[in-house]
């Protein structure tokens, strides 16, 4: 009995043991060409291998916040890193509230939001920190109407229209409010399935800000969520992009660049002035021209006047610290925010979002002066 | 069952000495194991401590109102469970309903022996396989296969039986009965894998005088079997209907989100552990306490389960 149990578990030591020699052996040949890509497409590694022979200034960044303006700021850090490799940034993002969050215990070097500091944040920061936060814009964004209607292309909006779908007055698509505005499309006879994000966020804070804005009936508010009247809620940009998709008669609000990448259909929409705004970074940038901005650069335009501005666009912030103890950390900060907002145009561009003007460019140049 | 009578005294003596280095190693062994379970023990209290010790606001704002109230509004900063408590119990039925009949069948099946073994065991391995699927693929799966498949069958449900309320909708891509029916095919391997041990584990004479008393197969399964394996089976549902209530993942990407009571199972609804998922990132102060609230009563509602379970267990246990 014994002998044969020991000769079993002989048995299966040995097989175990040929199991990691094989293993072993097939990960040998194989090891190579792992790290190759690895260290081709991770510009953190290379840069930290050459930082040195740089020359330049070297510092590591790290930042957490908002998700919205995050595959930009992704691009505009990474892109940075290649022409400065000793300045490397990391990107977080955890979600503005989360960002705020880190910014205020100083787990971070700079924080990241989609909606301005609350005064009881900013309160919370002074006690801690004995100064103003530094608060500066770094990109807009638009939002839009995306939908899923098989044969109806360009579909227009008008305020009644769109008020009526989001607060659950308008819920058949063949709505005289929507069809007189679409006087040449064959509308369905279908119920209208409005898809909402279920997680907080900052393009549920610039949407519901428009809506609060905009629409007389509203009545749940303006933040990063909300008590929807009606409708289905998804996770993040790409869930409601997934649901819109595969829902015929479906239509919800997503950043533009996410509708634009996915290839949805977007609503054009009216504006104040009473036209009808196709959804463009260019029409949104509109919408910030000529506003005043405030001391603290919360610069919110919930439904813009200008006759060609497209109506919901918003501004993301990054929240900086009024003194840094390490000298290099500050200048890479600096000069990163400058480059991203004069060089790393064309990447939001690319991506979709709207850089900021020259002028608020050079008052935020002059803000980020303050910093000491 | 009876130990073995020590024959000589020299061996006792012998033995006592060969083991007295290993009696050390006993204490020391015997200490450190108490530690550990003692440790989990307090776990469990600080886990609910740290709980209970930020839900404290929401707790003391809403009371236990916030139970049946049927609000989440973060503008206005109130908040009530009851959306999330109704979708977090029917969900669970849902998926109860139809995995536990499933379940049990699947389980005599695998434990009779209908077919021969080589056929069984790998069907058995098959079905436990499905238990290391993780949630968020069977979220996927549900958002790109299974809603798209059965929606023409709900719809035709809808059709003919909307006049019960529970139909009363048309079905929406993300609603409650499809996430009851994921979540089914969820416990499925939960239910069958322990429902089957069970059954294997009858004593074999209670088969056999069934048999001998002139019994058909069919009376010694549902009158000898079944009875005799019920409180593993019950436990089995039990452990299932824990996984279903405190299932995240699929449900946060199947159920729809909507903070709602609504009768109709084709709409969308909401589960305690979805909205968690969904909007712990981004809450702070009152919001990110009452997400805790939420929790809390999640723990307590699968606490009671799995105490519901032991006192079933045991009584039927006490019947055999």
């Amino acid at each position: 009995m014994t002998s044969l149990s020991r000769l079993k578990r002989r048995a299966v030591l040995a097989t175990l043991a040929c199991a990691s020699l094989g293993l072993a052996v097939s990960c040998a040949p194989s090891s190579p060409d792992v790290a190759t890509p690895s260290s081709g497409t991770s510009p953190a590694a290379s840069g930290s291998a050459s930082g040195g022979s740089a020359g330049g200034g070297s510092a590591t960044l790290s930042g957490a916040g908002a998700s919205f303006p995050a595959p930009l700021y992704q691009r505009w850090f990474a892109d940075y890193n290649k022409e400065n490799s000793g300045v490397q940034i990391s990107y977080q993002s955890v979600g503005s509230g989360a960002g705020v969050e880190q910014f205020l215990a100083g787990t971070v070097d700079f924080g990241a939001s989609d909606a301005p500091l609350k005064s009881e944040d900013k309160e919370k920061f002074k006690a801690k920190y004995g100064a103003e936060p530094i608060q500066v814009p770094m990109t807009g964004g638009t939002i839009v109407f995306a939908y899923n209607l098989d044969g109806v292309d360009g579909l227009k909006l008008s305020r009644d229209a769109y008020c009526g779908i989001v607060t659950g007055q308008i819920t058949k698509w063949n709505d005289p409010a929507i069809a007189s505005a679409n006087s040449g499309a064959t509308l369905p006879d279908s119920e209208i399935q409005f898809v909402h994000r279920s997680d907080g966020s900052g393009t549920t804070f610039g949407f519901t800000n428009h809506l609060k804005a905009a629409c007389p009936d509203w009545k749940a508010g303006a933040s990063k969520s909300v008590e929807w009247p009606v409708g289905t809620g998804a996770k993040g940009n790409e869930g409601v992009t997934a649901q819109i998709q595969q829902t015929p008669g479906a239509i919800g609000y997503t950043e533009f660049s996410y509708a634009k990448e996915n290839g949805l259909k977007m609503a054009a929409i009216e504006n104040k002035a009473g036209k009808i705004i196709e959804p463009s970074p260019e029409a949104g940038a509109v919408a910030f021209k000529g506003e005043t901005i405030p001391a603290d650069f919360a610069l919110l335009v919930p439904d813009p006047a200008a006759a060609e501005a497209y109506p919901i666009s918003t501004l993301t912030w990054v929240l900086l610290y009024p003194e840094y103890k390490d000298a290099a950390k500050k200048e890479a900060l600096i000069n990163v925010i400058k480059w991203s907002l004069d060089s790393g145009k064309t990447a939001a561009t690319d991506l979709g979002y709207i850089p900021l003007e020259t002028e608020l460019a050079g008052k935020v140049e002059t803000e980020l002066g303050k910093i000491k | 069952m009876t130990s073995e009578p020590i024959s000589h005294s020299e061996s006792l003596v012998e033995s006592s000495q060969r083991f007295r280095a290993p009696r050390l190693i006993n204490q020391i062994f015997r200490w450190l194991t108490l530690a550990l379970a003692v440790g989990i023990g307090l776990v469990l209290v600080w886990i609910t401590y740290s709980l209970l010790s930020i839900a404290l606001p929401a707790i003391a704002q809403f009371n236990l109102g916030f139970l049946f109230t049927q609000v989440w509004n973060p503008v206005q900063e109130l908040y009530g469970a009851l959306p999330q408590i109704y979708g977090t119990i029917v969900s669970s039925i849902i998926a109860l309903i139809f995995a536990v009949p499933l379940g049990v069948g699947v389980a005599i099946f695998l434990s009779e022996d209908f077919l021969p073994r080589r056929v069984l065991t790998p069907i058995a391995f098959l079905v436990e396989l499905l238990a290391a699927i993780p949630s968020v693929v069977y979220g996927m799966w549900g958002i790109f296969v299974f809603i798209p498949a059965i929606l023409p069958i709900l719809q035709g449900v809808h059709k003919a039986f909307g006049w019960i309320p529970f139909f009363s909708t048309a079905p929406s891509t993300r609603q409650m009965f499809a996430t009851g029916l994921v979540l089914a095919i969820m416990i499925l391997p939960t239910i069958i894998a322990i429902s089957r041990d069970s059954l294997i584990s009858v004593p074999p004479q209670l088969r056999q005088g069934a048999y001998g008393l002139g019994a058909t197969r069919w009376e010694t399964i549902t009158q000898v079997l079944l009875p005799a394996s019920l409180s593993g089976i019950i436990g089995s549902v039990m452990l299932a209907l824990g996984r279903a209530l405190g299932e995240t993942m699929a449900a946060a990407m199947l159920i729809g989100n909507a903070n709602r009571v609504n009768v109709s199972l084709f709409a969308p609804a909401s589960t305690i552990s979805a909205l968690i998922a969904n909007q712990f990132g981004e809450a702070s102060g009152l919001q990110k306490s009452a997400l805790f609230y939420q929790a809390l009563i999640l723990m307590v509602l699968t606490l009671v389960v799995n105490m519901l379970a032991e006192v079933i267990v045991n009584r039927f246990q006490q019947v055999e």
